[in-house]
């Protein structure tokens, strides 16, 4: 039994079907790859996870609960986290602001009226925020305003502001398209570090299959809304299946 | 200071010496000079100041923070006067209830109004506040009548007789702060000056000076910066765990008690009231106010608040003898010329010189006056940095 267990999903859009009968299931403590040719369904399965979008059919479980019908930040709140494809972070407000942000949302919850209390006097939270930025290295730049941010800076708040939260299971939606080789190898180390220090159970949504086979425990390959096969990285390689929906598509 | 830092504190400190010495800070010209016109410190105009102010700081905790542009603030401002009102009518001539029950209807009805309109953002949440204020207006002119006392507003007589106080026959009632009369004041007189310290100046501006503490304190909270965040990206927030929508009606509710402050304070200080307060040209007053001094800055808000007011009360007194007064050195032919280029400019037409401004500061100052604040600072800084390095770079050779 699996963290995150997703079984007989089916998305329909009009006349297309997105999904159709999705099956995964993902181990804790794992990371797991979710690959596909542009269209397969990848980021409806995701939107399906967080609550953007509901599955016709299906149930998805997280630890034991359904998260269908609930509201993203309610399954934030059951420790689901997400990073998005172009990073989503509070571009008006200050690097440290973006972190402690999370920090509040996970003390608190969703909503509390804390409007007489001075933000510097959170000792506890910003220690914790400063720590978190000391990680990504990005202690320096606590006062920037994170729209002034490199996108690669952006990433690594985005996956900062993630972190902070200590989800139980990340998903992330192609974090490194668009970087540079030298950032995306960061990256891979970071999210390394990240599954084994932290616990993080972990589910990616990548095109870059460097990225994949560098850190992948479990491949599931969609292919027009149907998982084709879920295997190790070293049977993905060799599957003539995959090659054929995929990567020998890729290689014309 | 009261949980403030530094910096805060340091503000809080100018606006109370500001607020407290106002009557002598606005009224710098002797009484018989020509200049005379220009002094702002009698109690009508400075009870306008620091009510605008407390109701344009409160649009700003909407505005400023959320980013939720409401075009129908003023409907609050109407409800918490008609509010005050009845308190006076029903139980007593004192402020305090009046203004508290200004405040608790205000904030009612802002709840109401945010729980609806909330549901929509940008354009169309500001055409549903503008709506419901339209619709407030409406009420108030005609169909709630009996209640509001339509076109002509509300008085307090004699006949309505409240419970705790006695209005003489035939007299309109004033507001008191046990038994001290808001109308009451303490003129003095030194020189050429006249300065009136007016007993509803300084109560109005105690709450103004509560008001603004406590939009320190919400700005400087986890809260406040939740509501930024909310301007930010809601969709940020919604995966970060939180939900956008009731801090989106909070900070409404908050904005509409202190347009209820506000309206209660009117009418504490002139015991009527009537529907045009809650007119959407009231409504869109208090949005220029608030860009006018700074979107979203602490202080911002009370100087556009103050800055308007002074125009609409200043500007507009000027005519034409007087501009022929301050050209007359100048020879005829000219001298009317200018006059007849300025005329538009004054008098009634103190709008054409307000808008004038308004593009200015939009074009040129996108912060408000408070980011002009800023540059100049800035430029002064930067004059005294080059000083300092030029001393510097000057002692050097000499050891």
């Amino acid at each position: 039994m699996g963290i995150l267990e997703v079984k007989g999903v089916n998305k329909r859009f009009g006349g297309l079907q997105a999904l159709g009968d999705v099956n995964l299931s993902v181990a804790e403590n794992s990371v797991h790859a979710i690959i596909g040719p542009n269209g397969a369904g990848k980021s409806t399965l995701l939107n399906c996870l967080v609550g953007k979008l509901i599955p016709d059919t299906g149930s998805v479980m997280f630890d034991g609960n359904s998260v269908l019908g609930r509201k993203p930040h309610e399954i934030n709140q059951m420790g689901i986290s997400r990073v998005f494809q172009t990073p989503e972070i509070f571009g008006d407000l200050t690097v440290m602001e973006n972190i402690l942000i999370p920090c509040f949302a996970k003390r608190d919850g969703s909503f509390r009226m804390h409007a007489f209390e001075g933000v510097n006097h959170e000792t506890a939270l910003m220690e914790k925020a400063e720590n978190i930025l000391e990680d990504v290295n990005m202690a320096e730049k606590r006062d920037m305003h994170a729209a002034s941010l490199s996108r690669g800076d952006k990433r690594r708040l985005e996956m900062a502001m993630c972190l902070v939260q200590e989800p139980r299971l990340l998903l992330l939606d192609e974090p490194t398209a668009g970087m540079a080789r030298a950032d995306t190898n960061n990256t891979i180390d970071l999210l390394k570090e990240i599954n084994q220090k932290r616990d993080i159970t972990m589910c990616i949504i990548e095109h870059d299959m460097h990225v994949v086979f560098s850190l992948a425990e479990r491949i599931t390959v969609l292919a027009q809304g149907t998982p084709l096969v879920e295997d190790t990285p070293e049977n993905i390689k060799g599957n003539p299946k995959v090659q054929e929906a995929y990567l020998g598509e890729s290689q014309h | 200071m009261l949980g403030l830092n530094k910096k805060d504190a340091g503000l809080f400190t100018i606006v109370i010496v500001l607020t407290m010495l106002a009557p002598f800070i606005l009224n710098p010209f002797p009484e018989n000079s020509e200049l005379a016109q220009f002094n702002a410190g009698y109690p009508d105009l400075m009870q306008r100041f620091v009510i605008f102010g407390i109701f344009a700081i409160g649009f700003n905790i909407l505005f400023g923070l959320t980013g939720y542009l409401s075009f129908g603030h003023a409907a609050f401002l109407g409800v918490g006067s008609y509010a005050a009102i009845w308190m006076m009518k029903l139980l007593t001539l004192n402020v305090i209830p009046a203004i508290i029950m200004g405040i608790i209807f205000a904030g009612l009805c802002g709840g109401g109004v945010g729980f609806v309109a909330r549901s929509r953002s940008g354009i169309y949440f500001s055409i549903l506040t503008l709506a419901f204020a339209q619709m407030s207006y409406a009420l108030a002119y005609s169909v709630l009548t009996p209640i509001t006392g339509g076109e002509t507003g509300l008085q307090i007589k004699a006949t309505d007789s409240p419970l705790m106080s006695s209005v003489p026959e035939g007299e309109i009632g004033r507001a008191n702060l046990f038994g001290l009369e808001m109308g009451s004041s303490y003129e003095l007189s030194v020189g050429g000056w006249l300065f009136t310290f007016n007993a509803g100046y300084y109560i109005a501006a105690v709450c103004m000076l509560i008001a603004f503490y406590l939009s320190i304190r919400l700005f400087r909270s986890p809260f406040g910066m939740m509501l930024r965040a909310v301007k930010s990206n809601q969709q940020r927030m919604n995966y970060t765990g939180l939900n956008s929508k009731p801090y989106t009606l909070a900070a409404f509710v908050i904005s509409g008690m202190y347009a209820g402050l506000a309206g209660g304070l009117m009418v504490a200080m002139d015991t009527q009231v009537g529907p045009e307060r809650m007119f959407w040209t009231a409504s869109g007053e208090v949005v220029l106010m608030a860009i006018l001094g700074g979107v979203g800055t602490l202080i911002g808000p009370v100087l556009g608040a103050g800055m308007i007011k002074y125009m609409e009360n200043i500007i507009s007194k000027i005519n034409d003898n007087i501009l022929h007064q301050w050209f007359a050195f100048m020879p005829d032919g000219i001298e009317d010329f200018m006059v007849f280029i300025i005329h538009p400019f004054i008098g009634k037409g103190w709008h054409l010189t307000l808008g004038i401004v308004f593009m200015l500061v939009v074009i040129f100052l996108p912060g408000g006056l408070v980011e002009g604040g800023q540059r100049i600072g800035r430029l002064f800084g930067r004059k005294k940095r080059a000083e300092a390095e030029a001393e510097s770079t000057a002692k050097t050779p000499a050891e």
